[in-house]
């Protein structure tokens, strides 16, 4: 099926393109699967957004109770992660097959380190009384039963997202040892970079929300 | 004698012997089609069987087969199971599936892998919310709209049928991701945007709709099972949410979610009747256009289900009148259908009594829209079975009309068979008398303040709900009719040949059922899709898909 042709009245041959293997498609196919993740993320920040308009003197002071320095390492190691991953992506193209996945493996490595400290903060959080339905919580004003609400739910989705990258990454790694990843056939690899991309772009907007607007 | 698709097949697992196994493992968007449209007709008729329970108990005033409770169970598993397992896949699933490569000249969707899954996670959707049935609580009894803070108060199995909207909607949007990029890809070599044929313009913005508006919904559902199960307080007035923020949310996806069940619809329309009026379609760009600008408009009309709720004037008037502005794209298309059938050589075959029924009740339906739309009629009319009666008409009117006619038209193509033309007609004019007693008098009762949803009425609307009654037994009677003549068609039919239809789009080049990978040549497409010279197919093919002069 190597070049297959169609042929109009005059008889020229025009390039068909084929399903398999199309790796144009296959990039296509993944940007739009972002969008969709951009606009379910999207109704969040739309809520966040209400409800700060409503709230702002509170959410102020409950992002204050939240660990800036945590966070901000987190985002630091988010943004070199998203660096490595993206000239992981870079050599696996000049064919430097073993360089590519040693930085998949470090960018791997700090997305564990992102998710152990993301995991120490609410545990900290939660050891104080703060979660959704507590108690504690329950009793304070409103505007910060909501921003703990939003808080939970916004970095533990994106914490679950951090978990896809990590399989994902997993899988790019036995994919480069076992050959489906080459220099010639990189598509798999491409489009879990961008995915790591956009992973570290929502963690950017999610840092100043909740951590920043409190300073 | 060619072997067709249900000869042979690829799976996603390699060979197997196993009839059942080829089939659900199969990556044939043809197989998966059917497979799409078996489950999914399976649940249309329970939820027709729901229908007709509350049809039965509105039969006369008062209490008679069911109680209340049970009455709202009834109306939200009719709901839920026609909106989210029935029409939201639809079309697309169905006969988009089938059709898609096959119009466009491609060897497959352009992820055949992916296409199974969504498949796969549509069954999984399906189980999820038919298993509420038999927990303790029973079904959820919300209506499918879930309302909070009802949704989060009621002791009913609201999360099961939540999860299943979740998972049937990552379904929605995998289906959309397939059908963009394919579009975008696998159209045959010369075939450019407006040489498409228009039933796969309305594929391409139903599926703009599923990949951008389903997420909205999906997040919302998800914060309703995490506001059940955590109590994170968004949606709940006494931890400081805002229940109208549910609404808009909702809205925000499930208004776009009836044009992404029309368009569809509206591209069969499109194909229908050049087919049977032997000429070209009138204003190919308006209606290709429309479709897009329905999916656009269509995303920013969401208020207008809460003109009651309490939002501000300011936010009615604009939602008010870009309801209004929606109307225009869709008077272009009927006035473009309407325009076709002028001089054209009418032959008035089942699909084509389908489809004009179909134009004929979704009109009716479209401009009691444009009735609800306005702010004053809204206020009088909402929560009326004015409204109940509106949607009716446009979606089980106008949707599963089309939806029908275009099954009568591509039946010959799927099967290779022909069902017989005059069962065929009793079906339909059972179904289109029934169907308008059914729903017009309860544009009347609407009209005068009968409520919705209620499993009671005062004795003075008796006439209009006994009207109705009837009307259903009619359509339930041409339902089972249709399906009659389709089990017959396959059963003794005669054989339909490659093209029983004159038709001129690429399906009805190749043979019915058509072989695995469907084209073997790729034809150039260097022609408009439907071409006809005194009533005529301009455009044929030699065997090796070479344009013959």
């Amino acid at each position: 099926m190597e070049n297959e042709l169609a042929y109009d009245v005059q008889g020229k041959g025009h390039p068909v393109s084929d399903y398999k293997d199309d790796y144009n498609g296959e990039k296509f196919g993944f940007w739009i699967f972002l969008f969709t993740e951009g606009m379910m993320f999207g109704a969040l920040f739309l809520i966040f957004a209400i409800y700060f308009y409503r709230n702002m003197e509170v959410f102020a002071s409950a992002s204050s109770e939240l660990n800036i320095w945590l966070g901000g390492i987190n985002t630091v190691i988010l943004l070199v992660s998203t660096y490595t991953m993206g000239v992981a992506s870079i050599m696996m193209r000049q064919g430097k097959t073993k360089l590519s996945a040693i930085l998949v493996g470090i960018t791997l490595l700090m997305a564990v380190i992102f998710l152990a400290i993301k995991a120490s903060e609410w545990s900290v959080d939660i050891t104080q009384g703060i979660y959704p339905g507590s108690e504690i919580l329950l009793k304070k004003d409103k505007g910060e039963i909501l921003f703990f609400g939003l808080y939970f739910v916004m970095t533990g989705l994106h914490g679950l997202h951090i978990i896809g990258g990590i399989a994902l990454m997993t899988w790019v790694l036995l994919l480069i040892r076992s050959g489906g990843i080459r220099e010639d056939h990189t598509i798999v690899m491409k489009n879990v970079t961008l995915y790591w991309d956009f992973v570290h772009l929502i963690w950017i907007v999610l840092f100043p929300l909740f951590y920043m607007i409190g300073v | 004698m060619n072997r067709s698709f249900y000869d042979e097949t690829h799976t996603v697992f390699g060979e197997h012997k196993s009839k059942i196994l080829q089939w659900i493992f199969s990556v044939d968007h043809k197989r998966i089609a059917l497979l799409y449209s078996g489950v999914m007709f399976t649940l249309f008729f329970f939820a027709v069987g729901a229908a007709l329970t509350m049809r039965a108990e509105l039969f006369f005033p008062g209490q008679q087969l069911i109680e209340a409770q049970t009455y709202n169970q009834t109306f939200t598993f009719h709901g839920v199971t026609m909106i989210f397992l029935f029409v939201v896949p639809g079309i697309a699933a169905a006969l988009g599936n089938f059709m898609l490569p096959l119009m466009l000249g491609a060897r497959d969707l352009s992820f055949p892998r992916l296409n199974l899954l969504s498949w796969w996670l549509y069954i999984i959707g399906v189980i999820t919310a038919l298993s509420s049935l038999m927990t303790a609580h029973g079904f959820a009894d919300t209506g499918w709209t879930f309302y909070a803070p009802y949704s989060l108060k009621t002791e009913t199995s609201v999360i099961f049928t939540l999860s299943a909207a979740f998972i049937l909607g990552l379904s929605s949007i995998l289906t959309g991701i397939n059908f963009v990029v394919t579009i975008h890809r696998l159209r045959a070599p010369g075939m450019d945007f407006f040489k498409m044929p228009l039933f796969v313009w309305g594929l391409y913005s139903t599926a703009w709709i599923q990949v951008l508006a389903t997420p909205v919904v999906g997040i919302t559902l998800l914060l309703v099972i995490l506001e059940r199960t955590l109590g994170i307080g968004i949606f709940d007035p006494t931890k400081g949410g805002d229940p109208i923020l549910f609404e808009h949310l909702f809205w925000i996806y499930s208004h776009p979610a009836v044009y992404l069940m029309i368009l569809p619809g509206f591209g069969i329309v499109s194909e229908v009747l050049p087919v049977f009026s032997r000429r070209t379609i009138f204003g190919y760009r308006s209606i290709a256009l429309s479709s897009a600008s329905i999916a656009g408009i269509g995303y920013l009309v969401w208020g207008h289900h809460m003109f009651t709720s309490g939002i501000s004037d300011l936010a009615r008037i604009i939602f008010s009148f870009l309801t209004f502005l929606v109307a225009i794209p869709t008077g272009v298309k009927i006035f473009d259908w309407i325009a076709t059938l002028y001089k054209g050589s009418i032959i008035l075959a089942t699909p084509m009594l389908w489809i004009l029924g179909s134009i004929i009740n979704f009109t009716i339906g479209g401009l009691t829209g444009v009735v609800l739309g306005a702010l004053g009629t809204d206020i009088h009319l909402h929560d009326t079975y004015f409204v109940v009666a509106h949607f009716h008409y446009t979606i089980l009117g106008g949707v599963i009309f089309m939806f029908i006619g275009g099954l009568h038209y591509w039946y010959p193509k799927i099967t290779g068979k022909l069902y017989d033309e005059v069962r065929g007609r009793i079906a339909f004019i059972l179904m289109f008398v029934g169907f308008n007693m059914l729903w017009f008098p309860m544009f009347i009762a609407g009209f005068l303040g009968n409520p919705r949803r209620y499993f009671d009425y005062l004795p003075t609307f008796s006439i209009y709900h006994q009207i109705a009654g009837i009307g259903a037994v009619l359509v339930a009677s041409g339902l089972l009719f249709v399906l009659y003549n389709f089990y017959k068609g396959v059963k003794e039919g005669k054989k339909a040949g490659a093209n029983p239809w004159n038709g001129t789009t690429l399906e009805w080049h190749i043979p019915s059922p058509p072989p695995l990978e469907n084209f073997s040549k790729i034809p150039y497409v260097d022609f408009d899709p439907y071409e006809y010279e005194k009533g005529e197919a301009v455009v044929k093919f030699d065997e090796n898909f070479r344009r013959i002069h």
